[in-house]
């Protein structure tokens, strides 16, 4: 998971991802075209950038059509987030045992 | 015009079989969805229904679109009711749950598996911005519900 979350720090700490990332918060899935109107990069920039931002699973391009669509992930910032602000909480684990018992159970049928 | 859509990709610590079960299984959806129980015979055409754990009210509908375990599922959902308990008469939404088997990062490794979830025929971005606040607890919620807590976290 530490490699994971280094990705992401890496890919946060430049100034034009986090325009690029700010871009998708106010229109989500646009274009590589689109970007760089934005964005006023050339394409070749925006591609990289766009390339360390998904390594970091920050940005998610799916297919649409002839295009790819760019999207913000929230997922890596809410891992984050739950990292520090979420406590230990020993449910889960309890919650986890229990799913291991329900799965096995069933296999067992 | 680009049609809003709300994705969310997490890579999870588990088998594309747990992960499946625990998408499908009412007693498990419970376990991390707000108390709400997922019901299904998951033929393409049935109805999905989410009830309340608590109560047992019908939350949510929708009907099966493709299933495909462990690898995809696709269904329509609405709420039958807003934040208030009122019912409501909304437009059917698509959710698609996309499960990949990645290659682990340790030889260790029990398995990952990456899920990709595309919540699409959304009204407006501001549509989709409103389901981004429900469905990041629940997702942060599945994550940690079959994994375990992040062993790299702090203990509080």
């Amino acid at each position: 998971m530490v490699r994971d979350d280094d990705a992401v720090f890496r890919a946060l700490a430049d100034a034009s991802r986090r325009h690029l990332l700010d871009s998708l918060h106010a229109r989500n899935g646009q274009t590589l075209r689109e970007l760089c109107a934005d964005l006023d990069m050339t394409r070749q920039a925006v591609s990289k950038h766009l390339a360390v931002l998904g390594e970091a699973n920050l940005v998610v391009a799916l297919r649409h059509g002839r295009e790819r669509r760019h999207f913000l992930n929230p997922a890596p910032i809410a891992d984050l987030a739950g990292r520090w602000i979420g406590k230990y909480e020993r449910e889960r684990v309890t919650a986890l045992a229990e799913l291991t018992r329900e799965l096995e159970q069933e296999s067992d049928d | 015009m680009t049609e809003p859509a709300f994705v969310y990709q997490t890579d999870i610590a588990t088998t594309p079989e747990r992960l499946w079960a625990a998408l499908t299984s009412g007693e498990l959806t419970r376990r991390y969805w707000y108390d709400r129980r997922i019901e299904s015979d998951w033929s393409v055409g049935d109805p999905v229904r989410f009830y309340d754990g608590d109560t047992d009210v019908v939350t949510d509908t929708g009907t099966v679109l493709e299933y495909d375990p462990p690898r995809r599922l696709v269904y329509t959902f609405r709420p039958e009711m807003d934040q208030h308990g009122e019912p409501v008469d909304w437009a059917f939404t698509r959710v698609a749950f996309d499960l990949e088997p990645l290659e682990p990062l340790e030889p260790t490794d029990t398995g990952r598996v990456r899920l990709l979830l595309v919540h699409d025929r959304l009204a407006s971005p501001e549509e989709a911005e409103g389901w981004s606040k429900g469905w990041i607890p629940i997702l942060t919620s599945l994550r940690t519900f079959l994994q375990g807590p992040d062993p790299a976290a702090p203990a509080g």
